[in-house]
């Protein structure tokens, strides 16, 4: 713990724009944004995923992540999110190796659909202009994603997903100081 | 950018409740249309005079951002500068009143004119989130009706409407369908701009503060206002043109002019009106 | 021709000039201190901290002289300052059997231990305006003290339950909500309940409370007791993991007595409704009791018909600084709604003259 990577050099600032970067990809899904320049937080975790979680877990935000130790006690430092025992009971939830099943994820209820978990997957790479064909709401035609290390049988994963709306969980793919964001609305098609 | 003012946070709330407030913002763009309870904190502002619309737009604003506000469509009205002011004291941040300078605009009762672009936000300040309150005002029920998607009341008041009037009474806060799954109050801005909501290139965001529920639409998200098929959705405007820029699309204000029933149309949207006689002065 | 009205900006200024003038009144009459309101207006001061949720004498009597004695705006000014307070944690439960009591009485019983003390009351005076205040005279004489010392005091419905008289709560229920951080949710939690009618407009729950008394969702309520006096605060610091002592508050308790049938699975017994206040607030402790006692009617098996038994009715509509806020934003400018009335009302009836007259309208 003593060797421990300082997080946002300006808590309010930088918390502010990783978010703005979140809302502006969560608003267009699949158009990719930049979050967590600078950070360096212990590996596997990679600077977006990092700016991520410090922008909106805490206290009051069960987090699981399979991301080791090291990654573990900079996250509590930094965020002081408590740690989720089972991915059903996390409202983060953030994969570097093979994610858990969405469909075991919480998707909150019919009345509170609000409460479904939002899912980081650090991916390879990211890139725009090719690839998964997304379409629905924030998209004014179709945007292309391009996911370098997308885990086996997320598409039809993503289906059954999309298919429980308004209930539903939302993910976020991460890679390097990129991101975009898949939420429950989007339709998802392979290229 | 002014230096914030001294004893508070950037834009005033703790880190904590901004947290909450882009958690509850962040769910409400991923479920269009549907209002999310929040944690309401207590403003230096009144409940009723956009507490709502203040804390989504401190939640989100950043010394990047310009922001606008408007109330009535106009930058001048009292609600509106005391708002800026507010932002201005504790964020420091650069307002305008023009419309396309404008990163952020926080609104209430109009949308402005001229579309909005993909770099803008437009948070609305929200007296009631909730459409189907005249009709059922326990929030247990409503919970349950939006979760069913049973929207019939609403169906049944507006054709009471037509049997009675031959219309639908409502001309603000005119209910719609959002990416055809939630009923949703639009606040209470005239019909006439409802069909601007309709894949609108910015995000769209509902502040209700007294009331406690936040939602969103996504940019280029369907929002389709009731109707019925004989009875086909037509926003209204006063049938005038504007008495300083001439406009005959734009929203219009009437303004008494005497006692002798003298009056007056001109644009409610005073940037859009502003630019236009603008334009034609430098055209002259 | 028409020129738009400008000049927003400088007329709130002026306006606000204006209110900063007219607050301090006349200057040749000496400016009132924030301590003489806190000492001379100290039921104002309390009903402030209790509406505006924050005990503190201090600022409640800043608010007041700032609000020119409007009481709901002082508690407005206090609960927006209060919002911007950082929240260390929910306290131990106050052990209000054993406070520093100045007032203790009981209605249900002629004497009991501990007995009953009247304390600073207007109870049995006589409402007549007494015009030698007017004239600014010598402070009172010292009100004559008892020559013993208040002995151990328990509480009425404690002794009830003993015998097994009065329903028990249940001993840990653990950390309350709070609807200053979650917005309500229905059916609400009885601790939310009471936090939300411990900070309620005293008017609203009053009126409320009075109409159960009239019928609207009765209970047959006495008072057990209300005991008014100060009450140590303890707080458990995660790091020490024990209680400490962080200091006292003023508080009025207040609990009522009530009937309850009983069912198959439980023999009848007294039912208990609640009121715990900041400060000396004893109409607004004993009408919190009995519209707790009314909201708890769904779980106590009971019809809920009347208002004070609706929880929603009750908890959206008892915050003052919520309703007035509301009521009061009716004055800004509402033209551009009003203007999309307005045409769509005549073009309501211009198609109606139609229809009726459809010559005339060619």
């Amino acid at each position: 713990m003593s060797m421990l990577t300082p997080g946002f050099a300006d808590p309010v600032l930088d918390a502010q724009a990783a978010f703005r970067a979140v809302l502006d990809a969560m608003s267009r899904p699949g158009r990719l944004q930049n979050a967590g320049r600078g950070l360096t937080p212990p590996a596997p975790l990679a600077p977006a995923a990092a700016a991520v979680l410090l922008s909106l877990a805490d206290a009051a935000t069960p987090l699981w992540h399979d991301a080791g130790a090291e990654a573990d006690g900079w996250l509590r430092f930094h965020a002081g999110a408590p740690v989720a025992s089972a991915p059903q009971d996390a409202a983060f939830l953030l994969a570097t190796g093979a994610p858990p099943a969405i469909a075991m994820l919480d998707a909150g209820i019919e009345e509170e659909p609000e409460r479904g978990a939002t899912l980081l997957i650090q991916v390879e790479a990211l890139e725009e202009g090719n690839g998964l064909r997304l379409t629905g709401p924030g998209i004014e035609h179709e945007h292309r994603l391009l996911v370098r290390g997308l885990p086996e049988g997320f598409v039809a994963a993503w289906a059954a997903n999309r298919a429980l709306f308004p209930r539903g969980v939302d993910v976020i793919l991460c890679a390097g100081d990129r991101l975009a964001a898949l939420p429950r609305t989007v339709a998802i098609a392979e290229g | 950018m002014n230096a914030p003012m001294e004893g508070y946070n950037f834009a005033y709330l703790d880190e904590a409740t901004k947290r909450m407030l882009r958690r509850t913002i962040l769910k409400a763009v991923a479920v269009p249309g549907h209002q999310i309870p929040f944690g309401a904190r207590e403003m230096p502002l009144p409940y009723g005079w956009g507490t709502g619309g203040i804390q989504v737009t401190a939640a989100i604003l950043g010394p990047a951002d310009t922001l606008k506000v408007i109330d009535q469509g106009a930058d001048d009205t009292t609600n509106a500068i005391s708002i800026r002011r507010f932002f201005t004291r504790v964020a420091g941040v650069a307002t305008t009143e023009r419309t396309e300078d404008a990163t952020i605009i926080q609104t209430r009762h109009r949308i402005p004119e001229a579309p909005l672009r993909e770099d803008q936000v437009l948070v609305y300040q929200v007296p009631q989130p909730e459409p189907l309150s005249k009709l059922e005002p326990r929030r247990a029920e409503t919970k349950r009706l939006h979760a069913l998607a049973d929207y019939g009341l609403m169906h049944v008041r507006l054709y009471e409407d037509i049997a009675r009037l031959g219309h639908i009474a409502k001309a603000y806060d005119y209910p719609v369908m959002v990416n055809g799954r939630y009923l949703m109050s639009p606040s209470p801005i005239p019909a006439f701009d409802n069909p601007k909501m309709h894949r609108m290139a910015a995000l769209q965001l509902f502040g209700a503060g007294r009331e406690k529920r936040i939602y969103a639409i996504p940019p280029y998200t369907e929002v389709r206002s009731l109707d019925f098929e004989d009875h086909p959705f037509r926003p209204i405007r006063a049938p005038q043109a504007c008495a300083l820029c001439g406009s005959r699309e734009s929203y219009l204000d009437e303004v008494i002019t005497d006692d002798r029933g003298g009056r007056v149309f001109v644009c409610s949207d005073t940037d859009y009106c502003g630019t236009r006689v603008a334009a034609r002065k430098g055209a002259a | 021709m028409y020129v738009a009205v400008k000049g927003g900006e400088r007329a709130i200024s002026a306006a606000h000039a204006w209110l900063d003038e007219t607050r301090r009144g006349d200057p040749a009459v000496p400016e009132l201190t924030v301590a003489q309101i806190e000492q001379q207006m100290g039921l104002a001061v309390d009903r402030v901290m209790a509406e505006g949720s924050c005990h503190d004498r201090f600022l409640a009597a800043l608010a007041i002289k700032q609000a020119k004695g409007d009481l709901i705006e002082a508690a407005f000014l206090l609960r927006a300052y209060r919002t911007t307070l950082p929240r260390f944690g929910a306290s131990e439960p106050l052990d209000t059997g054993a406070m520093r009591l100045r007032r203790r009485i009981s209605a249900t019983y002629k004497d009991l231990p501990g007995g009953q003390v009247l304390g600073p009351t207007f109870d049995y005076t006589h409402r007549l305006l007494d015009f030698a205040l007017a004239a600014e005279g010598a402070p009172p004489a010292a009100a004559p003290e008892a020559e013993t010392p208040v002995a151990s005091t328990p509480r009425v419905t404690e002794l009830l339950a003993r015998e097994g008289l009065m329903q028990r709560e249940p001993a840990d229920p653990g950390e309350p909500g709070d609807l200053t951080r979650q917005p309500l949710a229905f059916p609400a939690p009885r601790d939310v309940r009471l936090q939300n009618l411990a900070r309620g407009d005293e008017g609203f729950v009053l009126a409320l409370g009075y109409s159960t008394q009239r019928g609207y969702g009765g209970n047959h309520p006495f008072v057990g007791e209300i005991r008014v006096g100060h009450v140590a605060v303890e707080f458990t610091p995660p790091e020490l993991g024990f209680p400490i002592d962080i200091g006292e508050i003023g508080i009025t308790e207040c609990q009522m007595v009530n009937q309850f049938k009983g069912s198959r699975t439980e023999p009848p017994q007294f039912t208990r409704g609640y009121g715990l206040v900041f400060g000396h607030g004893e109409r607004r402790a004993m009408s919190m009791a009995l519209v707790d006692r009314a909201l708890r009617s769904a779980e106590l098996g009971e019809d809920v018909t009347a208002p004070a038994q609706d929880q929603e009715f009750v908890l959206y509509h008892s915050d003052n600084i919520e309703a007035s806020g509301f009521v009061e934003h009716l004055k800004l400018p509402h033209y551009v709604d009003f203007q999309s009335e307005l045409e769509n009302l005549r073009t309501i009836r211009a198609a109606l003259v139609r229809e009726a007259m459809p010559e005339a309208a060619e």
